[in-house]
């Protein structure tokens, strides 16, 4: 299996740095807007990721100060994609474990394999703890990208 | 809702079976159908949240809390399997 690069998958207008979110509905509004901005998603799947975690919990906080947004494959979605928001100050989702959040991920798919190939790379990155430190440390957009290649 | 962090999941549980040298079927499965899957499994990995969603079924549930720690994944499935 081709691994998949994660870089490509992040449009540049995919990434921001810095993002102040009040709230953690804000936090993934900022992630969906990023989905939207690349042609990934429609609005809609903005909504569909804030009903999923209103709906269940905050589920999506699966790791100290990581969320990963995401909704079910559906119309809403244009085609597999995630886009990177790191915030400037971290949000409470109400996760006693795993709060407070200073990353969130917006994961989009449009068929299991989609999601398959970009959760590979993607947990490579995350679990890579000298990336991680880096990407935390990142000023802009531009560093981001380039750690993430 | 959607299969993404699962699929998480499920890639680190299989690490660490594989370290753990035991052979088992791995399956991810969105909120929809994880209570169908509980009547059949032998032990179900989820959240905490996603653990009170899916309630009472026969599989053992095990709760994740850090989805990328492999200790703790290794150390409560070791213990949901001998125990």
């Amino acid at each position: 299996m081709a691994t998949t690069n994660l870089a490509d998958k992040l449009d540049d207008l995919g990434i921001v740095v810095g993002a102040k979110a009040a709230n953690w509905q804000e936090a993934i509004t900022f992630a969906g807007d990023a989905l939207v901005r690349s042609g990934i998603t429609t609005d809609q799947y903005t909504g569909e990721m804030i009903d999923a975690v209103t709906r269940l919990g905050p589920y999506i906080v699966i790791a100290p100060g990581i969320a990963l947004a995401h909704s079910r494959p559906s119309p809403a979605v244009l085609r597999s994609g995630l886009s990177w928001v790191q915030l400037a100050t971290p949000v409470e989702f109400g996760n006693p474990k795993n709060d407070p959040v200073s990353l969130i991920i917006g994961l989009a798919a449009t068929d299991h394999e989609g999601h398959l190939a970009i959760m590979s790379a993607l947990a490579a990155v995350l679990m890579n703890e000298v990336t991680m430190l880096k990407l935390r440390a990142a000023k802009n957009t531009e560093e981001v990208r380039a750690l993430l290649n | 809702m959607g299969i993404g962090t699962s699929i998480l999941l499920k890639m680190n549980a299989e690490k660490v079976l594989d370290t753990l040298g035991i052979e088992a079927e791995v399956e991810a499965a969105d909120i929809g159908v994880a209570k169908g899957f509980g009547r059949i499994a032998d032990i179900m990995l989820t959240s905490q949240d996603l653990a009170e969603e899916i309630g009472d079924v026969p599989a053992k549930v095990v709760v994740i809390n850090n989805f990328f720690d492999l200790e703790e994944i290794k150390n409560k499935l070791d213990n949901a399997i001998n125990n």
